[in-house]
């Protein structure tokens, strides 16, 4: 049986009568770009169907598709009894921080965002850790010794990328050469492929053979134009792969799925808790993809030397300087 | 910096300034005819979307191509009906088709295609390949000349010869050909075209066509040229830098080709420079040069390098025996 009741006048939520009768009713708002924008927010489609499917409980879910319905969103699910509420990614902060102070009993848990409140869960990501290792394997992919970092918007998190990256590199060549550049200073600089083109481009004809690009939609530029330059690429956030076999070297992954997943479960199972979680590559927050797009372009020695840096990490004996911590990158 | 990097950067410069000069050119037929044109941000992007979706659907860039002009056009119509056979005000019009044009590619583009607004990637043999000139590769290793040819001049894609083609023909039309006469005194004098027996409404239709069709140019020249599909709001504001460029180039075509190319190039040295230190300067700070194109805009308009005036009667729906 299945009640779909009456969503559209509350924001077009769909509540299903699986979730109403289980104890657990857990809920997504998705962010701009939609549970099928194959980056981001699709990490966490998947995480909460995995759930879905081990459990069989249902979660009510929600499109953001205007900034104005992130609140309203939060609110509904909120309101209706809905917990724990998973928030995907830092553009909802504010309307969290509002809802959860006025829904002091509902768990929220807000991914890629630190949100300070006694109900709030924030999961985060050690970026730099994962940057670090595919800067790792860029350098040894690297014919020419120069490899590049394309950024979207000029952010501190931006910059906490292309600094462990920066990390990464050096300590696998320290002689290497790096560019680094970022597409602008505005939003618009997500969304730029021709700009991202023409920056990844730039840096080919000053001898980059490798170019990493932590840019959202500008990043499919930049990978584009390293394939059409038969250069690689790097992905960023989800597996990347796949866009163009052979050409991306690998792409450095933020398991947001295991972020929601563990959200859900940690509801479910009491041990959800509220406070900061830092997700890195000990947790298995983050990591760098392979897969049968890339496998002929990651030799044995090139895995060998990513897996003893993730391990170097994991024990303690590397630390990966994160960017945010001071907005200083020692490189 | 080689004498290599300035051909590398001049090179980067005619890429980035093709679809500023093919918007700026837009702009420019339907502004000298008196429509105002704010919408070409929005124009450009529906025109993208088409030719990505028509080029996946027929696996011919061509055909997107030639869908690019029809929507870059039938957007120009329906900015046209609002704003000339209805008197609509024209500034408000152009803001409702980029907000039309960026909120229906977003949710056509999702429905359709479930990827965040994304288009599929189109494999090169749906793309407009680079043309290299005659003798590229053999004129290579002729001091100066050879890179200047080789580098700079060839092997960039069609759109970026046609929108260079495009400024000698719009300043011959403009200035040559009776329709140019009629366009630009629509523009200035829309009563006294009238008188002539010539209907206002329809050189503003006809000029507006023709914005579309560049407009159409330069969307498919991003989405099926430069990157290999569509992507929301891929356009990122060059609807607005063109604008600017018309008005710094003072609404003549070769100003629009010197403010194209100098934006372009302000941007391909932005590029260039990030992270780099200079002598004396340090890092360079390239937000700066950025922000240079608004800044001599603004400059211009402020009256301190000559006088930008716009054609006279531009802004107003033309209404017949109005005292």
């Amino acid at each position: 049986m299945d009640i779909r009741p009456l969503g559209y006048a509350l924001a077009g939520v769909i509540l299903s009568a699986a979730s109403a009768m289980a104890q657990l009713k857990p809920a997504v708002v998705f962010d701009m770009g939609g549970k099928f924008d194959k980056s981001f927010n699709e990490g966490v489609f998947n995480g909460v169907e995995r759930f879905k499917k081990e459990t069989g409980i249902d979660y009510a879910e929600f499109e953001v598709t205007n900034p104005s319905q992130r609140e309203q969103a939060l609110r509904n699910f909120a309101r209706r009894g809905n917990d724990p509420i998973v928030a995907v990614g830092f553009a909802q902060e504010d309307a969290l921080k509002k809802v959860a102070a006025e829904f002091p009993k509902t768990r929220f848990t807000i991914i890629d965002s630190v949100v300070d409140l006694p109900n709030v869960q924030s999961i985060v990501f050690k970026e730099h850790e994962g940057s670090y290792l595919v800067g790792v394997l860029a350098a040894l992919a690297s014919k020419t010794g120069k490899v590049g970092f394309i950024g979207g918007m000029d952010i501190p998190l931006i910059r906490k990328f292309a600094c462990g990256y920066a990390q990464g590199v050096k300590a696998a060549k320290p002689n290497a050469e790096l560019f680094q550049n970022m597409t602008g200073t505005t939003p618009a600089a997500w969304r730029d492929p021709v700009k991202g083109g023409e920056l990844a481009k730039s840096q080919i004809d000053r001898g980059a053979d490798v170019i990493y690009a932590a840019a959202g939609g500008t990043g499919i530029g930049v990978l584009q134009a390293a394939a059409d330059n038969g250069k690689l690429g790097i992905g960023v956030d989800s597996n990347q792969n796949h866009l163009h076999p052979g050409k991306v070297l690998t792409s450095m992954l933020k398991r947001v799925d295991n972020a929601a997943y563990g959200a859900f479960t940690g509801a479910k199972n009491g041990t959800w808790k509220a406070g900061m979680l830092n997700l890195g590559l000990a947790e298995d927050g983050v990591g760098w993809s392979l897969d049968n797009d890339n496998k002929a372009l990651i030799t044995d020695d090139m895995k060998k030397a990513a897996d003893q840096a993730a391990a170097d990490i994991k024990s303690g004996k590397v630390t990966v300087h994160d960017y945010m911590a001071d907005s200083k990158c020692p490189i | 910096m080689s004498f290599q990097d300035v051909i590398l950067i001049l090179a980067s410069a005619l890429r980035l300034s093709t679809p500023l000069l093919l918007a700026c050119l837009a702009g420019l037929y339907s502004e000298r005819a008196g429509v105002f044109n704010i919408g070409l941000e929005g124009k450009m992007l529906a025109a993208a979307f088409a030719a990505a979706v028509v080029a996946t659907l027929t696996s011919s860039a061509m055909l997107g191509l030639l869908g690019a002009i029809v929507i870059g056009i039938a957007f120009s119509m329906i900015h046209g009906f609002a704003s000339i056979t209805q008197r609509g005000n024209q500034i408000v019009s152009g803001v409702a088709i980029n907000t039309l044009a960026l909120g229906l590619t977003a949710v056509l583009g999702n429905a359709w295609y479930k990827e965040g607004g994304r288009t599929p990637p189109l494999p090169a043999s749906v793309r407009f390949q680079p043309i290299e000139l005659p003798f590229a590769a053999e004129a290579r290793s002729i001091p100066i000349l050879g890179p200047i040819y080789s580098d700079l001049l060839s092997g960039h894609y069609g759109f970026v010869y046609a929108a260079l083609a495009a400024v000698p023909l719009t300043a011959f039309i403009l200035q040559r050909t009776r329709f140019g006469l009629r366009l630009r005194a629509v523009g200035e004098n829309p009563a006294a075209v009238d008188t002539a027996g010539v209907s206002v409404e329809r050189m503003r239709y006809l000029a507006l066509a023709c914005c579309g069709a560049l407009c159409g140019l330069a969307g498919a020249y991003m989405s099926t040229a430069q990157s290999a599909s569509f992507v929301t709001e891929m356009t990122a504001g060059k609807g607005f830098i063109a604008l600017a460029a018309l008005i710094f180039a003072k609404w003549r075509p070769w100003g629009a080709l010197g403010a194209c190319l100098l934006f372009g190039l302000l941007d391909a040295v932005a590029i260039r420079l990030e992270g780099a230190t200079l002598p004396l300067i340090g890092q360079v700070p390239v937000q700066a040069i950025q922000s240079l194109p608004y800044l001599l805009t603004v400059v211009l308009l402020a009256g301190f390098i000559g006088r930008a005036v716009p054609p006279k009667a531009g802004g107003v729906p033309y209404v017949k025996e109005r005292r």
